[in-house]
């Protein structure tokens, strides 16, 4: 067994297993962490497949943005998740017959086919001699410059949805409205009251 | 790709990591936190395969699209937890059988 193959199984299996404890695992902390450790070891199997900026990127978007998203969710709602747990085992046995199904036929898919040499030849984009990085760049900014902006249209769009999502206005608490400040006019606050004297208003 | 990893290996890990995450739904119907969680290991699993084919043909179109996929996965869940904490505000309760509030 070489080397890479080695790490290949390596990586796989700790995915695979840290993917079943995810949806397995009795807290829901505990299958965010492993759901860090999934990304973790799937940028390890990127990256032996020589796919370095993704792997990366898998690490630093996922594990450092959307896993702690997850986490700071799951910690800041005060949800009994023992409760959402009833009924755990109740459409398992035919959720395992689905997924068996649907793995062996997955499976039969992967395991039959055979990639036709020429196709290799009719590379869109052929990785000669370039590392990868530089690669990506390349083609990013000039060929795929359309879709790299519709995509952060799309981040854009997600950040104003999430901020608009779950900013409230409190109706107890007094905040400063600068437009009314300004408008302000000294005819509308202040009254001039004659006293006379020797009375009180 | 390196010495001895076949495409194969790649397309199996992919379809069990998809099958766990369509599992993950099956069995997890009450939480949605966990539904999301197995929503983004369905879309890692399709990220592996893109990856993998990637390498085998030479093409570097696969981790293009592989990259635009991570940024609908990361916007996806970033709306999802922000509906579900507004949905935890609003009932005190994220299970998903009470989200039928709007039922016509």
């Amino acid at each position: 067994m070489t080397l890479p193959l080695f790490f290949f199984y390596l990586f796989a299996i700790i995915a695979v297993g840290s993917a079943f404890m995810v949806i397995s695992a009795k807290n829901p902390v505990h299958a965010v962490l492993f759901l860090i450790l999934t990304f973790f070891n799937a940028s390890g199997l990127f990256m032996l497949a020589g796919a370095e900026f993704l792997a990366l990127i898998l690490i630093v978007v996922y594990v450092g943005a959307v896993a702690v998203l997850f986490l700071f969710v799951v910690m800041m709602l005060d949800v009994d998740f023992a409760s959402l747990r009833q009924g755990f085992l109740q459409h398992a046995p035919i959720g395992v017959v689905v997924g068996i199904i649907f793995l062996l036929e997955l499976l039969m898919v992967a395991g039959s086919f055979v990639v036709s040499p020429e196709v290799t030849s009719a590379a869109v984009l052929p990785m000669d001699g370039v590392d990868n990085i530089r690669a990506i760049g390349q083609v990013l900014y000039t060929r795929y410059v359309f879709l790299f902006q519709s995509a952060a249209a799309v981040l854009l769009v997600a950040m104003i949805g999430a901020i608009v999502l779950t900013l409230r206005h409190k109706s107890n608490v007094k905040r400063q409205d600068p437009i009314k400040q300004v408008g302000r006019r000294p005819s509308e606050t202040l009254e001039v009251v004659k006293v006379k004297s020797g009375q009180g208003l | 790709m390196g010495i001895g990893i076949e495409l194969g290996h790649y397309l199996t890990v992919g379809a069990i990591l998809f099958t766990l995450g369509v599992f993950g739904i099956f069995i997890n119907r009450k939480n949605i936190v966990v539904i999301l969680m197995s929503v983004e290991l369905i879309l890692l699993s399709v990220n592996l395969n893109f990856v993998a084919f990637s390498a085998q043909l030479n093409d570097l179109q696969g981790q293009i699209f592989a990259l635009l996929i991570l940024t609908v996965a990361a916007s996806e869940s970033a709306i999802g937890l922000a509906i579900l904490v507004i949905f935890y505000r609003n009932r005190g309760s994220i299970a998903v059988e009470d989200v039928n509030m709007m039922k016509g």
